[in-house]
């Protein structure tokens, strides 16, 4: 390890214990939006990992978070809840390979059809197994947890997924995806199996992202299949994760801060007017900013370093 | 003749209702440099995405070395120790030259990753007249710059049999007559090379074999010479009388 990966590590572990101790100086209104801007840091970066080099939009967000949610569901009251995240990832993970393995060789537009009616299809096949089995729809999801712990929780994810995508980034996986990413037949002729590295690299995502709604669970107190399957999210995840750029691996970071914020505010003043400002929104992220947020304050900085990131040098 | 790297048995390939290669054989022997040749539209192209694997073929086997690899992904073919150029210069936008010729080697044939990886690159580039612009962004690059980054990153994969698709053509006289040396080079160094070709000046002056296809047939095969001087062949590129 050099020197300066040393350097950053401590700069990057002293800002972690920083957003760590947010729980014990407020609460409320702020830590609530803390939880909710620490959720979607972890849902953009789960979802850049795949859709950022792959260019394939996956709307399948809420899928894979519904599925974490009813792992948390079912298993907090028989398992310790560390315990019931890690089968949340693995059940995401599970998923996550079948749907990558049939859908993954489909491109561009059928994928994202796919996906969209992914979330739909697990909400039915769910409601549709509660009745017909459990005898009622809904679930009860009773912890001790409060949003400070939920905060924690999801801070450590956020850790563990950008660490993961810092270390695909320098693998032998990540360089395959960047090449697939430029050219697919170039890819295929050079040795690189596509389909396999894009189900890996869904895999994964799906995985993080199904950790992120095993973590949420417990502030559903309630969970029924139309709050936890909720495609309104995965569309969130894709303005937000475009808005800060899907480049790199802290693109979206800088993408949700912003929008959650806003957000927020909007909902709180113009609460009627909530989907046309963000459609709106949409629309202008799409047309002016290619590149995201990160892109821009990277040609700010006049530096190119940052791009790295994602795609260091082997 | 050596014993044979490639040999193609009855290679078939049907579009449709139009057979684009019919029932062709031919084989290359190793360290040979053979150009694969004929008019537009004769399936030479074809035969190469056949061989390569880009395409699926509809009839026949392709060995290399022995070893069946048809039907076989485009992926497993270049573990096998196929590597090509393409005819359109397919080179990759987002990346740098020396990544470019990184990519040839890190899941093909060669295996090669880490800093290993970019010093093969290095040299590689160095090799087909880059030295000291391997740096430059792709953008900035002029066509035959991006052909040799192309050429580069097929040599990265440590191929047993390299592809040229037509990697001569759009040269101006000055570029063609080094494209010439260099793709002679390689060929001294030991490396087997199939061609597909339409500057019959490189044909004479680089190949010691020719097979000719006209619409989808193998019409000749034999010394360069010879067969470029067969009428029939003759017949096939200018037409009969």
């Amino acid at each position: 390890m050099t020197r300066s990966v040393f350097i950053q590590l401590i700069l990057l572990a002293l800002v972690v214990l920083c957003f760590a101790a947010l729980p014990f100086m407020t609460e409320g209104f702020y830590l609530t939006l803390a939880v909710n801007i620490a959720l979607y840091v972890a849902l953009c970066t789960a979802w850049t990992l795949f859709s950022g080099p792959t260019h394939l939009v996956s709307l399948a967000t809420a899928a894979f978070f519904g599925v974490g949610i009813y792992a948390t569901a079912i298993g907090v009251e028989y398992l310790p809840f560390p315990v019931v995240i890690l089968l949340g990832g693995l059940a995401g993970a599970v998923f996550a390979a079948g749907v990558g393995a049939m859908t993954l060789r489909l491109s561009g537009v059928y994928f994202v059809i796919f996906t969209l009616g992914l979330a739909e299809l697990a909400r039915q096949l769910v409601t549709y197994f509660q009745t017909k089995i459990f005898g009622s729809i809904g679930l009860f999801v009773l912890t001790d947890h409060s949003e400070g712990d939920l905060f924690h929780y999801l801070l450590a994810l956020i850790v563990v997924i950008f660490v993961t995508g810092w270390l695909i980034g320098r693998s032998r996986l990540g360089f395959a995806m960047r090449v697939i990413g430029n050219d697919e037949l170039v890819a295929r002729h050079f040795g690189i199996e596509v389909a396999r590295s894009k189900i890996i690299l869904f895999v994964i995502s799906g995985a993080f992202i199904a950790m992120a709604g095993a973590i949420m669970a417990p502030r559903y107190a309630y969970v029924e299949p139309a709050s936890a399957f909720n495609s309104t999210m995965s569309f969130l995840v894709v303005i937000m994760a475009l808005l800060g750029g899907t480049r790199r691996l802290w693109g979206p970071l800088v993408g949700v801060v912003p929008f959650t914020i806003i957000a927020d505010l909007i909902s709180a003043y113009f609460p009627e007017h909530i989907n046309i400002i963000i459609g709106l929104g949409f629309l202008l992220i799409v047309y002016l900013l290619k590149d995201g947020v990160s892109g821009i304050l990277l040609k700010a900085l006049g530096s190119n370093r940052l791009t790295r990131a994602q795609g260091a040098k082997p | 003749m050596t014993r044979p790297i490639l040999q193609i048995e009855g290679l078939r390939k049907v579009f449709g209702g139009l057979v684009a290669v019919n029932d062709v054989s031919f084989s290359v022997a190793e360290g040979e440099l053979l150009g694969l040749i004929g008019p537009n539209g004769s399936g030479k192209t074809t035969t190469m995405n056949l061989i390569s694997g880009a395409l699926p073929a509809t009839a026949g086997t392709i060995r290399l070395d022995g070893s069946p690899i048809t039907g076989l992904t485009a992926a497993a073919i270049s573990r096998a120790g196929v590597a090509r150029t393409f005819q359109l210069v397919r080179i990759l936008p987002g990346m740098s030259a020396v990544e470019n010729v990184i990519a040839g080697g890190v899941y093909s044939r060669a295996g090669r990753w880490g800093p290993e990886a970019e010093t093969r690159a290095r040299e590689l580039l160095a090799r087909v007249g880059m030295e000291g612009r391997s740096d430059l962004p792709l953008s900035a690059m002029t066509y035959i710059d991006q052909k040799r980054v192309e050429l580069a990153r097929a040599l990265a994969a440590d191929p047993r049999l390299l592809l040229l698709d037509e990697w001569l053509a759009g040269l101006n006289p000055a570029e063609l007559q080094m494209a010439i040396s260099l793709i002679r080079s390689i060929h001294a160094e030991g490396m087997t090379i199939i061609m597909v070709e339409h500057v019959m000046d490189a044909i004479r002056s680089l190949c010691g074999r020719c097979v000719v296809m006209n619409s989808g047939v193998r019409i000749g095969e034999g010394a360069t010479a010879d067969v470029l001087a067969d009428p029939q062949v003759m017949a096939a590129y200018l037409g009969e009388d």
